[in-house]
Formats: structure tokens, C-alpha cells, sequence
């Protein structure tokens, strides 16, 4: 996307995010079908059409310069939403790599990217900074060398150290979680770290998951895509801020629902890091309100099919058992009950 | 790999660091760097050889920090199928080769507290690139080094250079043995144990670890077999409806790709379980080679490792 930057949005407080109509119509739907269930629905991470949120390796939009201020909002009150053990230095290393080297490949426009042996130097257009470092020293960076570049990327991190025959969450930047903690889950296994999941345990998603990450191979990146709901675009939904967001669910009714409920779409990637043989997990969040989606003839009548038949368990897993019913009322006057095209693009 | 998508290397200079044992420089054919790699990593080599396509693996032994070129060593093997063999005679400094992308099975423990490293022969090759990551660092380490002699000793003046009172050789031909008891006895917790060399090396290590009570996350190692040579056998792919004749020197795996159908793989010796095929149909006896599968997996004969794996059957049918 040759995104041009809307630079005062926000995503607390007066919630002034919104879509773009070119953003709504590359807006990465989940539900490929007119109901949904869990799947190991992780697929090569190639390149995408020119335009779509696939195109590149990793996704600059419309939205970016304001979620990097609303990460810096969050890290400012609670710095430990970065965190990284010891031992993941080299992975941290490894993390600011592969961030630089895509963003200045796929976005000359907005990044640079020189190197002279260990002597990089890095600028970042939108953000307006420059840094000359040296790679592998954690004394020439004012942060953490992860905490750095992602305080200059959209979406959340969390890094896996390979070892024992599993994946263990041990570093992360965790500023845009959907109701989950990087503090509560660091040095967890995988299978712990996914413990909450309901469902998918009982259908070995996390053994067959787990079996294949393990054997991500460098160079052949993977992603999948996952979902939830927000009330208003909040992207800081985690555990330890409940009492701000978790009362805006009692708010939603079948008038107010198009502009308060926001389908939550995750396009998570997976890199096999080089140096510390680790697993990077990237979690990029999108928004869309569902008066935006309802823009959307198709869209609209799949997400008030998927939403009317969601397994009981799920409704309850994504938070979504006080406002599930005034989504498919606010929803249902859309579905006219013609068949969706398959796929999931607009039409 | 299946999609074909593998790196274009240039062999740019050819040692011969024991009788045995040449070791290859290989620099990418436009110059661009290499990807970077961890310690104990290994490339699958692509051999384009006059008749037929050999894939070997081989470690890496370079340091990992080295983008502008990769070193391999290659030990020739008397009972070469023809990988050794072609890396040792077909290849001179200019030849091309294709590898995958760099794979680690056989990585260091990011939280031991100390490491072991124990090497028979050309088992010596992965850690010389986890040296180079632990010479750096604050974790103690140790390696043990057995070789037939002083002559077979690849590498022998690096390490006794730049690794002075880390390292220990063993020589056969000075009777000199690991004395496996003495050393596993008495390492602090948290040390961990890497072992890379023959066979019987590896089960001795493992089994004496496992009588001192060594948590088994705790013992490492890392043994790509090649592909036995064995007596020719017929295969025939489910999926693909072709009948497949693998010849005595040709791995079930090479069979099954000369006749143009792929098998997704990573290490190509046994180790990872990437190629496991199911097996529909077996009259006769799977002969198995890899150490992937459990015992009981092998007996049950439902599953087999193409890469390093045989039969000796009237009739085997696989799930491709």
C-alpha cells in the first residue's frame, strides 16, 4: 500500500481510527466460508497481489505512524511490556535484521538501510529518525536492539527460543495483545502458552502446529490469519488493563453496534531467525468497524452467517457472549440469504 | 525442499586437511552475501553427477558470523555411493553447486550452564561453528576430540591454537580412549552434553549419560547416516500410480525423485522426520536406517524414513 500517513489517529480515549476506503477494501477477511471453526490454516508466507496486506513481507499502512505513537502511549506506563530473557540476545539481533533489511527493501520511499560490515545506519522517513549503530552491540542503541525496532513497527512480537524439542516464549513487544499478557507467558512452552485456547487442544491444532514451527525453515517464512472483536479500535486489550476496556462490552446494543464493534483480524507471521536459530512470531492487528465491513455487500453477509453460528465455546473465548447477539441483529438486515462468492475478496 | 528454490554457490577453494578429508570454500556464484546460520547447522549439497543427482548433507564449519562465504568437509567414504566420491573428484575450484538454506538439528542449549562437546572424526565439523559462537561467550566449555591418529586430526592446529585448555585430543593408534565414565560423572547441573561422531561413539555417550542420571534434554547428538547401500528393490507411489526401481546404491528417497515425484525433506540422514511416508501396503520386511522413528514405530512397519531406508520385499506400496 503507497500509504500516505494519517498521523493523529488514536486508539484510546476518543477512538478516532478509521478505514480509509482503499484500507476497507484490502481489509484481510478470516472467514474464507460462511461458518468458521479451527484449522492449522497456516500456509507459505509468499507474496500477495501488489496492494494487498501479503504483497510484502511485512505490512506498512495508513495507520502506521499512529500505532507506533499509541506503542510509545502504552511502553511509557508499562514499560514491561517489552521483555526478553537473558539468552535472547542473538534472537533480539536477529529480529532488528530481518525488520530492517524488509521495511527498507519494500518501502525505499520511507526506510533506508546502509551497511558497512557491523556499521549500519538506519532511517526511518515517517518517524523522523535517524541511528548509526553497530550491529551485535547493544551499547550503540538507546534500547534493546527488539524493543528499538519495534517501537518502529506495527503489530506485537513475541520471540521463541528452539530448544528440548519445543518453542518457549522468552522476549516479546506485546502492546496491541487481544486479551492476553507477554508478562504472564514469558518462558512459557508453546502448548502453555496456547493452554487458554478452548477446542483446539482437544483437536491437536497445537500438536500439529507445534510439530510443523518446529521445522520452519529459514527462508520460507509462513502466516495465518486469526480474528476477534474489540468494542471501539482499541488496540491495547491486554489482561493487566481490564478495568478500562472490559466495561465497554456492556455498552454495545443492536442500534450502536455497526460503530462501536470492531471485527479484529490478526495476520500472524513466522520466521525462522538465522543467528539464534529462534522462532519470530509476528502478530499484526487490523481493525474494521462493522458499519465499515457493512461497506461491503459480501462481507456483510458472511460475518452475520459466521457470527449467528460461532460455537458456543468460541462466543465465550473471545469475549463476546454480553454483544454476540446485537452484532448479528445490528448485521442481519444486511443478508438479503443470497449465497457469498468463495474466497474472501469484497466480490 | 521441494520448491527447488536453493542457493547458487561457487567452489572457491579446495584443502586437503587430512588423507581422507577435503574441506570446500563456497562463495555465492553473484557474490551476494550468504544467509547467516547458527552453530551446528548443516546445507544439503546438490551433486549434478553424469547419470544421476546426489544430495548429501553436510555441517558447516565456518563461523556463522561470515556471510561471504560457507565451509564444508567432506570425508571420503570407502563404501561411497557416489556423494563423497563426486565431491572428491568431480569438484575443482570454479565448479558450481546448488545448496538449500542452512538447517539447524543439532543446535547449541541456549540456557545450559556449561557445554561438553565430544567429537569422533569427521564429527569434528558442526562444532567448529558452535566454537565460534561459544569462544565469544561466558559459558564454560569443554571439547574431546578422538581421531585415528595425529595424521586423520582435521583441524587439528586450529583448535590446539586457539582453543588451549578447552580442548583434548584422543588418539587410537596411542590407545588413548574417552574415558566416558570419568567425564559424565562429574559435570555441574546444567551442563550439557553434544556428541557427533561413529555410531558407537554416539550410543556410548548416550548410554552412559543415562547410568549417571543425566536428564535425557540434557545429551545431544547429531549422526546423519548415509544411505546404506543394499540389494535393488521395486516401490510403487499410490498417488502418483508409477512404479519405481531402486537400484543397490541409490537411497529409496533418489528413487522416488528421479521418477518425478517430491517428498518434502530437510536433512536427508534420518535425523528429522521431515520425509516421513506412510507405507499402504508391505509384503516382505521395511529395512530401517533412521533414527527418527521409534522402535515400536518400526515394528508396527506403518511408516518409513525414504531417505536413508530400504526393503526387502515382494512388494511395497507408499502413500505418494
Amino acid at each position: 500500500m503507497s500509504a500516505v500517513f494519517k498521523a493523529d489517529e488514536t486508539f484510546r480515549d476518543d477512538f478516532s481510527f478509521r478505514n480509509s476506503v482503499a484500507a476497507i477494501r484490502r481489509f484481510p477477511l478470516p472467514f474464507p466460508a460462511d461458518e468458521y471453526m479451527y484449522s492449522v490454516n497456516l500456509e507459505p508466507h509468499l507474496p500477495g497481489p501488489a496492494g494487498s496486506i501479503t504483497e510484502f513481507a511485512l505490512d506498512i499502512d495508513e495507520h502506521y505512524v499512529s500505532e507506533c505513537r499509541e506503542r510509545a502511549i502504552v511502553l511509557a506506563a508499562e514499560p514491561q511490556r517489552f521483555q526478553a530473557l537473558p539468552h535472547m540476545l542473538s534472537a533480539q539481533w536477529d529480529c532488528l535484521e530481518l525488520i530492517m533489511e524488509s521495511l527498507a527493501r519494500d518501502y525505499p520511499q520511507h526506510f533506508s538501510l546502509t551497511r558497512n560490515g557491523n556499521h549500519w545506519h538506519w532511517t526511518n522517513r515517517p518517524l523522523e529518525l535517524e541511528q548509526s549503530f553497530t550491529f551485535g552491540d547493544v551499547a550503540t542503541l538507546p534500547q534493546p536492539p527488539l524493543e528499538y525496532i519495534t517501537r518502529q513497527a506495527q503489530g506485537d512480537w513475541v520471540v521463541m527460543d528452539q530448544r528440548d524439542g519445543d518453542l518457549w516464549t522468552e522476549a516479546g513487544m506485546v502492546t496491541t495483545p487481544a486479551d492476553w499478557s507477554l508478562d504472564f507467558d514469558l518462558g512459557m512452552t508453546f502448548k502453555e502458552w496456547h493452554g487458554p485456547v478452548p477446542l483446539a487442544h482437544e483437536m491437536n491444532v497445537f500438536d500439529r502446529a507445534l510439530k510443523y514451527l518446529l521445522n520452519l525453515r529459514l527462508g520460507r517464512p509462513v502466516r495465518r490469519l486469526n480474528w476477534t472483536m474489540t468494542v471501539n479500535p482499541r488496540l491495547d486489550t491486554a489482561p493487566e488493563m481490564y478495568p478500562f476496556w472490559g466495561p465497554d462490552r456492556t455498552m454495545v446494543n443492536a442500534n450502536n453496534a455497526g460503530d462501536l464493534v470492531h471485527l479484529r483480524v490478526e495476520l500472524q507471521g513466522l520466521w525462522r531467525l538465522p543467528r539464534s536459530n529462534g522462532v519470530v512470531f509476528s502478530i499484526r492487528t487490523y481493525f474494521i468497524s462493522l458499519r465499515e465491513l457493512a461497506t461491503v455487500p459480501k462481507w456483510a453477509r458472511r460475518v452475520h452467517r459466521v457470527m449467528q453460528n460461532l460455537h458456543p465455546a468460541l462466543v465465550d473465548y473471545k469475549g463476546m457472549s454480553r454483544y454476540r447477539d446485537a452484532v448479528v441483529a445490528w448485521l442481519a438486515p444486511y443478508d438479503d440469504g443470497s449465497p457469498t462468492t468463495p474466497g474472501t475478496a469484497p466480490e | 525442499m521441494t520448491d527447488g528454490q536453493t542457493l547458487r554457490v561457487e567452489v572457491t577453494a579446495i584443502a586437503e586437511v587430512t588423507p581422507l578429508i577435503k574441506h570446500f570454500t563456497l562463495r555465492a556464484v553473484d557474490r551476494a552475501p550468504l544467509p547467516a546460520f547458527s552453530g551446528g547447522s548443516h546445507v544439503v549439497v546438490v551433486m549434478r553427477g553424469a547419470n544421476r543427482v546426489y544430495r548429501n548433507p553436510y555441517s558447516l564449519l565456518s563461523p556463522p558470523s561470515d556471510r561471504s562465504a560457507y565451509q564444508i568437509a567432506v570425508r571420503r567414504m570407502e563404501a561411497s555411493r557416489g556423494g563423497s566420491e563426486f565431491m572428491h573428484t568431480q569438484l575443482h575450484v570454479g565448479s558450481h553447486l546448488e545448496i538449500a538454506h542452512p538447517v539447524n538439528l543439532f543446535p547449541l542449549d541456549k540456557i545450559a550452564r556449561k557445554h561438553v562437546l565430544i567429537a569422533g572424526g569427521i564429527g569434528i565439523t558442526p562444532f567448529l561453528a558452535q566454537l565460534e559462537d561459544l569462544h565469544e561467550g561466558a559459558i564454560p566449555y569443554e571439547l574431546h576430540y578422538a581421531v585415528r591418529s595425529a595424521e586423520h586430526a582435521a583441524f587439528h592446529e586450529r583448535l590446539r591454537t586457539r582453543e588451549a585448555g578447552r580442548v583434548r585430543f584422543y588418539h587410537d593408534s596411542k590407545a588413548q580412549a574417552i574415558d566416558y565414565d570419568a567425564l559424565l560423572s562429574a559435570q555441574p547441573l546444567g551442563t550439557h552434553v553434544y556428541v557427533c561422531g561413529p555410531a558407537g561413539m554416539i550410543s556410548r555417550v548416550i548410554d552412559t549419560a543415562r547410568r549417571w542420571g543425566w536428564p535425557d534434554s540434557h545429551v545431544h547428538w547429531e549422526k546423519f547416516s548415509a544411505p546404506p547401500v543394499g540389494e535393488a528393490f521395486e516401490v510403487f507411489l499410490a498417488r502418483a500410480k508409477i512404479g519405481v526401481n531402486v537400484l543397490p546404491d541409490q537411497s529409496l528417497l533418489e528413487a522416488i525423485e528421479a521418477a518425478g515425484v517430491e517428498v518434502p525433506y530437510l536433512c536427508r540422514g534420518g535425523v528429522c522426520g521431515f520425509c516421513q511416508t506412510r507405507v499402504l501396503e508391505l509384503d516382505g520386511e521395511l529395512l530401517h536406517h533412521d533414527h527418527y522413528l521409534s522402535d515400536a514405530d518400526k515394528s508396527r512397519g506403518k511408516s518409513i524414513m525414504p531417505c536413508v531406508s530400504r526393503a526387502k520385499c515382494q512388494s511395497l506400496v507408499l502413500d505418494l
